[in-house]
Formats: structure tokens, sequence, C-alpha cells
């Protein structure tokens, strides 16, 4: 067993105490407590998940279809671009404004950057906390469907790859996040959200099919530069084939590769501001 | 873990293996001589070696080379204007800011090479207010330990303790924005004490503390080094670094001024004892002659009249050695002189004038 001779003389230290206690039973004491407060106000947390993708869902899948405005097929474009746009958005909100407001203004952040682990771990289960969050947002997704729209585009035979690109879009998004929490200042973020948020909720290919730009060029070519369209096109693949939609294998290979690209910039940034 | 004694290699030199007696407050940059008092490396709880920081952009080094060993289980007081590099010397102690060149070990452990195994081994206590602001203030103590892998059934009944001892047991459940800021202020100290660190790191803990609050924290302090931790305490209140620690660091412009205990920095300062006397004059006495004959005493430097708004006869007179044992021979002269003695004050120098007389009194 390790023995501390620089350690006050009678009173064991925690290395003492425990010497097995590794970085990763930090970080989950860390992730811990983070399910802890979100656990206490659940009800809030999922209030705040369900509201955007519900009115989403019921304005464009229901009443836009009842009035004519949009086909009846429309729904099975619609869904699987709604639940990618859960995950992505999600992950994003739940790592930003965190980690500004705890970067800045409440320091928080700092006694589990003085917690015996990898300054690096830390930013890591911030993005695994945030990403667990996008994933409960996206699920909840499933239930709102079928409840407004009666039946939702589901296969299976599918499911596990469904779940697997959920996860990436929560990680995506979760990645996304953790750059703008900490390369943006504090008294930016608000006007940088409001700057990033609307052009990727819309360029996200959630909406509308990606193939089907063909005539709108540019828009395609903007689209096609947002992450999050290999997630939404990639969830249609899966889930409503008979859509045109990207080779999912493109959209998986896609999202990873940005996902690491993101996580590199993302934790350069953490450590910048971490370490001095 | 890496331990070494040879943290000493690259310290320079020390020709004097014991300091000069009273000389020491003015080693600019060098206190490599305080060293070799420490042999034992079980006996050091922070060491540091020619640490060297320089911020990108930044034109001057905001360490220059500092050096310095705190024993284990000593109160270490770091002292320096605002700038001085306490901050960046505590920073890169506790592994949030990394040096650009030297070595720091904190309880043997190098805090660049091995950040993780420091981090167990340190506590902090910062100078403005981290807690967790999602938890109640029994949950932060708690979760801080399970942070350090402190075991369930230990961290209760320590965090039960320790709320006890800090006065905070009475609202356990409370949030920490419901609470005065010297009651943060020993969260937080309780909160570094869950995983019982070997050295405790207390930035300027005092700052803001009503006398009472303040009171408490140098017996907590006290408590602590009683008990075998080793405190470092950053601190601008010259009372506070003399009342609590057993040695003195000062420390400007990146470069390490003074160290050693405060009785002996204050000894060091020379010319600055002074007995300030009030005389009611008789009619014979003259203020410039009495003067002159207070600077004829043994012992005595010079002896000024000082102005008076009150009207009446104040001098102001140096001395060399014991303040208190020059009361008599003045107080006869001045009778000698028909005057009466009627007000005599004593100005020992303090750590403040060794504070001013290193760093000057400009502002920063």
């Amino acid at each position: 067993m390790t023995t501390l001779d620089a350690g006050p003389a009678d009173r064991p230290t925690a290395l003492e105490q425990l010497p097995h206690w590794g970085p990763w039973q930090t970080g989950l004491a860390i992730l811990r407590r983070d399910l802890f407060v979100t656990g206490r106000e659940f009800p809030v947390f999922l209030a705040q998940v369900i509201l955007q993708p519900l009115f989403l869902l019921f304005v464009f899948g229901k009443v836009l279809t009842q009035l004519g405005y949009a086909r009846p097929g429309y729904q099975q474009v619609l869904f699987p671009g709604l639940v990618a746009l859960a995950a992505v958005l999600t992950g994003l909100q739940s790592t930003a404004l965190p980690l500004v407001i705890e970067f800045s203004y409440s320091n928080e952040i700092e006694d589990r950057l003085l917690a015996p682990l990898p300054t690096g771990a830390v930013a890591v289960e911030k993005v695994v906390f945030a990403a667990m969050r996008a994933c409960v947002a996206a699920a909840v997704m499933f239930p709102v469907g079928i409840w407004i729209l009666g039946s939702i585009p589901w296969q299976a035979s599918t499911a596990a790859p469904v779940v697997l690109m959920v996860v990436l879009g929560a990680l995506l998004g979760a990645a996304m996040g953790l750059i703008l929490g900490t390369y943006v200042p504090p008294n930016r973020i608000s006007v940088t959200l409001t700057l990033v948020l609307t052009p990727l909720i819309f360029t996200g290919s959630s909406q509308y099919p990606w193939p089907s730009l063909d005539h709108i060029r540019w828009f395609q070519v903007v689209s096609a530069l947002n992450p999050m369209t290999y997630v939404s096109e990639g969830l249609r693949g899966l889930m409503a084939p008979e859509v045109p939609h990207i080779q999912t294998w493109i959209c998986f290979v896609v999202a990873v590769v940005s996902l690491v690209v993101l996580m590199v910039v993302g934790m350069a940034g953490f450590n910048r501001r971490a370490l001095g | 873990m890496d331990s070494g004694p040879n943290g000493r290699n690259g310290v320079r030199a020390p020709e004097a293996p014991s300091r000069p007696p009273a000389g020491a407050t003015a080693v600019t940059g060098d206190v490599a001589d305080d060293l070799p008092e420490v042999d034992d490396e079980g006996a050091t709880a922070v060491e540091v070696v020619d640490l060297v920081k320089r911020y990108p952009k930044a034109p001057v080094d905001s360490l220059a080379g500092v050096s310095f060993r705190v024993r284990r289980g000593e109160v270490f007081g770091f002292l320096g204007p605002n700038g001085a590099g306490k901050t960046t010397t505590i920073g890169i102690l506790t592994t949030r800011i990394r040096p650009t060149a030297g070595r720091a070990l904190v309880a043997g452990v190098d805090v660049v090479a091995d950040p993780v195994g420091a981090r167990r081994l340190l506590g902090v206590v910062p100078q403005i207010n981290n807690l967790d602001r999602s938890l109640s203030v029994r949950r932060n103590l708690l979760f801080h330990a399970s942070y350090h892998g402190v075991p369930r059934a230990r961290r209760q009944k320590l965090a039960d303790a320790l709320l006890e001892q800090f006065g905070l047991a009475d609202r356990p459940g409370g949030r920490p924005d419901d609470f005065s800021g010297g009651q943060i202020q020993r969260m937080m100290i309780a909160r570094a004490l869950m995983h019982s660190p070997a050295v405790l790191f207390l930035d300027e803990p005092s700052t803001g503390l009503d006398p009472a609050a303040r009171l408490f924290l140098w017996e907590k302090i006290a408590e602590l080094k009683a008990g075998g931790t080793t405190v470092v305490i950053t601190t601008h209140d010259m009372d506070e670094a003399a009342t609590l620690s057993d040695r003195v660091a000062i420390i400007d412009h990146g470069n390490l001024l003074a160290l050693d205990t405060p009785s002996v920095l204050v000894k060091g300062m020379t010319g600055e004892r002074t007995l300030d006397c009030t005389v009611e004059p008789g009619p014979a006495t003259d203020a410039a002659t009495t003067a002159a004959t207070l600077g004829t005493l043994e012992g005595v430097i010079q002896a000024d009249v000082l102005d008076d708004p009150g009207g009446g006869l104040r001098f102001r007179i140096y001395v060399e050695g014991e303040v208190a044992s020059f009361v008599a021979p003045v107080a006869q002269a001045i009778s000698g002189a028909g005057g009466r003695l009627t007000d005599a004050r004593l100005g020992e120098p303090n750590l403040e004038d060794v504070f001013i007389h290193l760093t000057g009194r400009a502002l920063r």
C-alpha cells in the first residue's frame, strides 16, 4: 500500500484510505452529482426538453398536414428529423450555458477541477452528462410523437442503429456546446447562442430531406456543412427508408469524424480555460 | 509517485549554512539559504525550486525564479502586494496554473508531472465563493469527499463533525446562496477538510470577514496546525500573518524578498524604533535644547520636535535596541530640562514596516 510520509502524522489521507481509488471513480462521482441535481429537478428538465419539439410536431406534423399545406407523408420526413434536433440541441444547451456560468460567474467547476482526475476528464464528464440529457430528450420524442401524430415511422429491425445514431447526435451537440461554452466570453454568450442556434436548427435537415434540395443548391451545400444534417438523414434512413436520404453509412462516418474534430477543439478550449 | 530529495538540483548553492541573525530582510530573490535547514525529505510539505511563470503576451515574468520550502506542520504566510505573484504561486501549487519552468512539489508529489496525485493531497480554500449552488451545505461536503474517494460512512460522519465544528450544523440543508460571507468561508474550509489534505492552501481567507469571524478563522487554523496539517496562507493582513504564521515569505514582482519567522523579520528592521513623548513644559523648557539633550543619550539615534496641534510639546526619539528601556532615562532628561513627561508611546517596528520597507508604498 502506498504510504505517505508527507501526510499529517496520525491522520490517514484519502490516498491511504483508498489506494485503489482512481480517476474513473472520481469521474463517476462527478457524474453522480450531476445526475443527483438533474434528478431533483426532473419535472422541470422534462418540461424544458418536451416543449419545443411538442409544438414543432404539433404545428408542422399535425396542423399543417390537416390544413392541407403539408402532404400526409410529411410526418415521415419530420419525425426522424425532430428526434435528431432534440438530441443535438439538448446536448448543446446542456453544456454551453452551464460551462459559461461555471467558468465565469459561479466558479462552481473549480471544486471538480481540483478533484483527483485529469482536467480533460472533467470536460468529458460534462459532455457525457449532457449527452445523457440529450438522449432522454430524444427518447421522450417517441411517446410525444405517437400521442400527437397517432403513429410514427419505426422499424424494430433498425432499433439498434437508431439508438446509436441518437447517442452520436447527443454527443455531437454536447461537443458543440463544449466549444461554445469555453471559447465564447460570458458577456457574448447570449447573442452567440441566438446567432448559432437559429441557423443550426434550420440548416440541420430536420424539417426537410437533404437529397430533395437538389434545386436549391446553395442551401444544400450549407446544410451539408451542418453535422446535424447527418444525424437527421441517418435517422431518416433508418426509420423511414422510403424517404430520400443520404446513405446511412456516410451519415455514421461523418457524424463520428465530426464528433472527433469537435471534441478535440472543445477539449483544447476547456484546457485553456481550466489551466492558466 | 514522484518523491525525491533530488529537488535540490538547481538550487543556488547555499554558502552560508545558517542565516545571518538580523540581515535576513533583504535577500532579494535568493532565499536558497533557507533550504539546507530542512534535511529530512519527510519534513518538507511544499517545495518550490526556481519557479518561473510567464503568461502569454506578458512583458515580464510573473514569477522570476522563486524557491522556498514549507515545513511539514507549519503555518506558512505568503505576503505580497497585489500582482506580486502570490496567486500565481498558489495557482501552480494547486495544479491550476502550469509553470513556465522550475519544480513544485506538494507533499512530495510533483504538481506538474502528477497533478492528479497532488490534488489528492492538497486542499484549497479560494478567495471567492465557488461552492456548488445546486447542493445543500451538507451535500457540498459529501460530494466533495466522494470526488476524493472518501468512503460513504466516513464522509457522512466527517461532514456532520465538520458542520458542527464550523458552526454550520443548524442549517445543513440550506443552499450556499442563503448564507453570509463568513459562513460561506467556513463552508469552504470545511469542504476542503473533507478529504483530510496534507497541505491546506487558503487564499486571503480573512478578506471581508468581520472581527469575530476572523478570530474564529484564526482559531481554526491554529487547530489545524495542532492536528498536523500544513497550512499555506496568502494574506494582505499583516496582523494575521504575524499572528498565525510560523514563517512568512514576502514576494514582490515575482521575486521572493524575504523568508523567515515574523519576529526575525521584524528584528532585522533597524532605525525604526521610536519613542513618542508628550511633555508638559516648565517655564524654562526650550524645545530645541531639550531635543538636543535627548539626542545625546546613549542609544538614541536622533530626537525630533513634533508639531503638536494641541499646543503641547512632543518629541519623537529614534532609538536602537529595546524601546521600553529608554523611557526612564528620557523622563529623567526631560525633568532635567524643567519639563514633565506625561505620555510615552513605544513604536516597535512590525511586519507591516518590513513589508513596506521591502515592497514600497506605491499603489498597484
